[in-house]
Order: structure tokens, then C-alpha cells, then sequence
């Protein structure tokens, strides 16, 4: 019964395969996040990091809070649903510090052609015009108040912004 | 203990790392959002859309998108009388600064604003050998910057051309409906910045979203049902010659 008699060199092989083995659990545990699996094949935390970019865009909410003059005058116009920064552009540095961060100035002639410049591929409800035709290049919040465009008598009055 | 050499060989990796773990911090957490409680998609209702281009300028002011690079885009259809196989479409870069004037010669002109699906069986993120694209578990597609080892794999495997590789880091990148806005509780920037409500954000699990009556109520299609993507980008009024 000499079968086992040069065993040594199958103990010696298996010794090899467990220390390679452990070797390589102990690596990947080390090089795979701990969050990775967590919901799915990826990494958990990567959700986070997604979340974590800051906000540029304050949202109208944030606006309310404080300009609630410009929201009453909003609400009885035609332009009650447009938000805040849709012509006022991103704001959320002066959401967050309104005293030293102004927004800066609007340029109606620019602003509102971005809408309003008659093309056929719009809406035919959505209020047009040719700019050239209609202002002869004047500014539109010469006629126009933008929280609430529609001309009224009491709009001559000079009330612009 | 006298600090020789070869302590400090095995000192200065160590004291590395930790420094490393140090600087990372951890991401500012939401703490009253719950994943589980939310399904997001979109609705993009066609006749409000007037392609003013506020979309896609705010998205790239919000995401810092480099120029000439689209996380959201807008197109315009033109569409003869007889022949809706072969629309001609343009998108001057990415309509940005709006669209010139459209040639008066009969058929019908419209805008068609495009962007991730967000698909709930996406194609992009089964074919990530890495694990840097998923669906986030509130039906969100990320990509994990730090993961992502740019091999575009994603990009071809997109059906809707919603992806493209960052130049600045090198990786794939896409809309993200605005994650870090959704999770705090605002709307996406595209919204915000729609002057008419054409892109409304929806929440699919919330009872108490419009998305519910206005899916009731109204003929809402999807780009490219046939892909079976399952994609939550709805569109109201979607005109058949749109690809």
C-alpha cells in the first residue's frame, strides 16, 4: 500500500490553489467598494456622487419666497405660468445670498423674440410676430410689461420692469 | 522607536490613502428622499413646444455640458404632404440659439424636443462591462464617472443617440434628469427654464402627479415602441414621422 507515498507534492499543489485563492479574495476585497452590489451591479454610492452637484437653477419655489410682488403681478397675465428663471436665467447664487449677488440686467429686444419671433414650425395659438414689423426696433418693454404682457391704458403710465 | 528608512517606505502610501479618504468626504445626502417612493419619467407635450432653445441652454448651464454636446436637444420636422417616411430634420446646434425662420412650401413644420429615455429596459446599461451605467432603483440611468472607463460601448447601444463621451473626462455621459435637483425636491433645469410648460418632470409612483389624468386623458406615444426599451419619456402628440 504505497498509493499515498509521493502524496506530498498533491498537498504541496493544494496548497498553492488555497493560498492563490485567498490571495485573490483578500485583493478583490480590497479593490471592490464596499457599496458596489449594494442595489445592482454597480456602486451605491455613485448615487450620491450624482446627487452631490450643486444646484445652479434656484427654482421658482425659491423666488416666491421673497419677490411675492412679482407673482401677484404675474398671476392675472398671460405669462402667470412661465418660471422665474425661464427669462431671468439661473439664480441660485442669488437665491442663496440675495444681498450681495444681483442678477444681472435683461435685454427685452433679446428675450422676447426668443419666444415670440413668428416661425412656422410653432404652435399656431402661441403668440407671434414679426420683430421687424411689429416694434420697428423698439425695445419691447417699451408697449410691453413681461410679468404681464397684455397692453392696458393704465401700461402708458411708464411702469417698465 | 527611531524611524528609519524602510518605516517610512511603508508609512508614506499608508498615510496617502488615508489622507485620500480624508479629502473624498462624503457627498451631500438627501435625507428625506427616499428612493423607493419614486418612479421617474417625463412628458413632453409637442403642441406647446415652441423651440426656443431655453432647454437646452439650461441643461447645459446646470450640467456644465461642453459645447457642442447635448444632454437634451431640440429637432424641427419638416414634413411634406405625401410622404411622412422621409421628414427633413434640423437641429442647429442642438438648437441652442434657437431655429431660423422655417421656409414657407406647404406640409408641416414642428419642434421636437429629445433627450435620455430614461427606459426602464435600457439597452445602454446591459451592455456596460464594468458596472458604471444602471438604473438608479427610482428608474433614474446614471453613469458613475469613477467607474466608467470610456469604451463607448453605451453610446452605440443607445437606440435614441442620448450619449456621447465627455472630452473633459473622458468618460460616457447623459442626461440625468437632473438628479442632484430631483432629489432635493425641485424639477429638472429643462422644466424649470420651459417657458410653457411643454416639459413636465412625472413621478410615476406618486398618485397625486398630473401624469396620471393627462396619460388617462390624452394619446401618449413613446420613441421607438418596437425596441420594447419600455421608455419613460412620453410624448403628447407625437406626429408618426418622428425617429
Amino acid at each position: 500500500m504505497n498509493t499515498f507515498k509521493d502524496a506530498g507534492h498533491i498537498f504541496r499543489v493544494a496548497i498553492v490553489f488555497l493560498v492563490g485563492g485567498l490571495a485573490f479574495l483578500g485583493v478583490r476585497a480590497s479593490l471592490v467598494p464596499k457599496s458596489f452590489g449594494q442595489y445592482g451591479h454597480y456602486r451605491a454610492d455613485a448615487l450620491a456622487d450624482v446627487a452631490a452637484r450643486p444646484v445652479i437653477f434656484a427654482g421658482h419655489q425659491a423666488c416666491e419666497e421673497c419677490h411675492v410682488d412679482v407673482l401677484e403681478t404675474k398671476k392675472s397675465g398671460r405669462h402667470a405660468h412661465v418660471n422665474c428663471e425661464a427669462c431671468h436665467g439661473p439664480l441660485a447664487n442669488h437665491a442663496a445670498d440675495p444681498g450681495s449677488v444681483q442678477p444681472p440686467p435683461l435685454d427685452t429686444a433679446v428675450l422676447c423674440i426668443r419666444c415670440h419671433e413668428a416661425n412656422l414650425a410653432k404652435p399656431k395659438s402661441f403668440p407671434q410676430v414679426a420683430s421687424g414689423d411689429h416694434s420697428t426696433g423698439l425695445p419691447c418693454d417699451t408697449c410691453h410689461r413681461p410679468h404681464s404682457p397684455a397692453i392696458t391704458d393704465g401700461d402708458k403710465t411708464g411702469e417698465t420692469k | 522607536m527611531n524611524i528609519t528608512r524602510r518605516h517610512m517606505m511603508l508609512l508614506l502610501p499608508a498615510a496617502a490613502i488615508a489622507w485620500k479618504h480624508v479629502l473624498a468626504g462624503t457627498p451631500d445626502a438627501s435625507p428625506n428622499y427616499r428612493m423607493t417612493e419614486h418612479w421617474w419619467g417625463m412628458l413632453i407635450d409637442l403642441p406647446k413646444c415652441i423651440g426656443c432653445g431655453n432647454c437646452v441652454r439650461a441643461c447645459q448651464t446646470e450640467n456644465d455640458v461642453p459645447d457642442g454636446y447635448f444632454r437634451t436637444w431640440v429637432e424641427r420636422y419638416h414634413v411634406t404632404d405625401y410622404d411622412i417616411e422621409n421628414p427633413r430634420v434640423d437641429s442647429p446646434d442642438g438648437g441652442k440659439k434657437g431655429f431660423p425662420p422655417s421656409k414657407e412650401e406647404g406640409g408641416k413644420n414642428f419642434f421636437v424636443p429629445k433627450m435620455c429615455n430614461h427606459c426602464a429596459d435600457s439597452p445602454c446599461t446591459q451592455v456596460c462591462p464594468v458596472g458604471a451605467t444602471f438604473i438608479s432603483p427610482d428608474g433614474v440611468v446614471l453613469v458613475d464617472k469613477k467607474y466608467c472607463l470610456g469604451c463607448r460601448y453605451c453610446v452605440q447601444a443607445c437606440p435614441y443617440g442620448c450619449r456621447f463621451i465627455n472630452p473633459k473626462t473622458q468618460t460616457a455621459d447623459k442626461c440625468s434628469l437632473c438628479y442632484h435637483r430631483i432629489t432635493k425636491g425641485l424639477t429638472t433645469a429643462c422644466c424649470e427654464a420651459c417657458p410653457t410648460g411643454a416639459r413636465q418632470l412625472a413621478d410615476l409612483k406618486n398618485p397625486n402627479d398630473p401624469i396620471h389624468e393627462f396619460l388617462k386623458s390624452h394619446s401618449v406615444q413613446v420613441l421607438k415602441p418596437n425596441m420594447a426599451t419600455h421608455a419613460k419619456l412620453f410624448y403628447n402628440g407625437l406626429d408618426g414621422s418622428v425617429r
